[in-house]
């Protein structure tokens, strides 16, 4: 997840200091930002002229406001297209694939363990929805937001339900009167 | 009370070779306020247990109870009867009969059952208002788009007395926000007292229940079990 375009977003709105970028960050996508990642972007912004920062306030806060160059890039963020290659590697993927080649780990238990454990999470992502919507609040934002969770997640339910039939069916052992058809193209 | 029971319930179709345990030894109980969802793929047993809750279908052993009443030891008038008096379908296709208004499709179920019209339409004005839609009472299913009309079959699984709602892929010909709609309405009137079962293959919609059982040949997978934050910390 790109934090320096996050940062840049909000900084294309109106200039901001630094602990309010952080509050805002989180507050608009639920995602958490501790401040040595907030401060180490904001001096990489600064170092390639996309924003600039100007006078300390007493307590030593630095204010931030985009630049051209700055507007320039989160416009070009904005209208690129997210590729899936660009995105962190999923380790549950990754924790499946090697599942499959290891004779001790029983890849069942995983994907049911797993499976629970996501629908957990939907039931959670799905109960904050009816809160928001409860609570009358029309905050776009974050039912997109939350939205996103649930859509990501449910994605992840069905491949598992996916994985869970292939696993089934690769185990069950071939029938013994193999239909004409498939089976004698194969072996002719 | 739990509004329905299963208890222990196989059903085998066949005999022999051909044999199907479509279920093997399923325990379930549903409280009023309560949404259970079953997930599973085709051929899970899914189905089997919605015809057996609803008695629709008998079990080869086990035994299912509708508010306490075995449905094993009924004759067949005696379970028509527990059908139209305490259990409500809600299908895919909606099923509402086209010939008819919302209204009167939903005062249908207890006209059968002898309420006299006047009173059935009362409880159905009613219902429909508890569904949200109390304007649409005199329209005809054809003039309502998917929502609408899901929202009448909900208000008809509901009307009067009746506790138990279910519901087999109720959202399967709906768009994702108006699926999403119904599922919410369907949440509203379990909160509101009633109690459901949902058969879904879609986790996003199963998540609106407070249990998730997950079928695989006939037999219980796994279970995820809502628990709210407050809950959670209890234990």
């Amino acid at each position: 997840m790109s934090v320096r375009h996050g940062l840049l977003a909000l900084l294309a709105e109106q200039p901001r200091y630094g602990y309010e970028l952080r509050g805002e960050f989180e507050a608009r996508t639920g995602s958490p930002l501790n401040v040595g990642q907030v401060y180490t972007t904001l001096s990489r912004l600064e170092r390639d002229g996309c924003v600039t920062a100007s006078g300390a306030s007493e307590t030593g806060q630095r204010y931030y406001q985009i630049t051209a160059v700055g507007r320039a890039e989160v416009t070009q963020w904005f209208t690129t297209p997210v590729r899936r290659e660009d995105r962190p590697r999923d380790e549950l993927a990754i924790k499946l694939a090697l599942a499959v080649g290891s004779e001790d780990v029983d890849m069942r238990a995983i994907i049911q363990a797993q499976r629970t454990d996501s629908l957990r999470a939907l039931q959670d992502y799905t109960r904050l929805k009816v809160r928001a919507g409860a609570q009358g609040t029309d905050d776009l934002t974050w039912l997109l937001v939350l939205d996103a969770m649930v859509f990501q997640t449910e994605a992840e339910v069905r491949w598992l339900d996916h994985c869970e039939t292939r696993l089934v069916q690769a185990r069950r052992p071939a029938p013994l009167h193999q239909p004409a058809g498939e089976g004698a193209e194969v072996t002719r | 009370m739990s509004v329905l029971v299963l208890d222990s319930v196989v059903r085998t179709h066949g005999a022999g070779e051909g044999k199907v345990n479509a279920l093997q030894g399923i325990s379930l109980s549903v409280a009023p306020g309560e949404l259970v969802a079953v997930m599973g793929p085709s051929g899970s047993g899914k189905s089997t247990l919605l015809h057996l809750a609803g008695g629709l279908d008998q079990p080869t052993s086990g035994r299912v109870l509708v508010e306490g009443t075995d449905l094993g030891g009924l004759s067949g008038k005696e379970l028509a009867r527990v059908r139209r008096r305490s259990v409500g379908y809600v299908f895919q296709d909606f099923n509402l009969v086209p010939a008819l208004t919302a209204a009167e499709n939903v005062s249908l179920p207890l006209e059968l059952d002898g309420t006299s019209a006047r009173k059935a339409r009362k409880q159905a004005l009613e219902s429909l208002a508890d569904v949200g839609i109390p304007e649409l009472a005199d329209r005809f299913p054809d003039d309502m788009s998917g929502g609408p009309q899901q929202r009448v079959a909900i208000a008809r699984a509901l009307v009067g007395e009746r506790r138990l709602v279910l519901a087999d892929e109720p959202t399967g010909a709906l768009d994702s926000t108006t699926g999403e709609a119904v599922m919410a309405l369907l949440r509203a009137r379990c909160d509101a007292g009633a109690a459901g079962v949902l058969v879904t293959h879609d986790a996003r919609h199963a998540a609106w229940a407070d249990r998730v059982v997950f079928l695989r040949d006939g037999l219980v997978t796994d279970e995820s079990v809502y628990r709210a934050p407050e809950e959670a910390l209890r234990t």
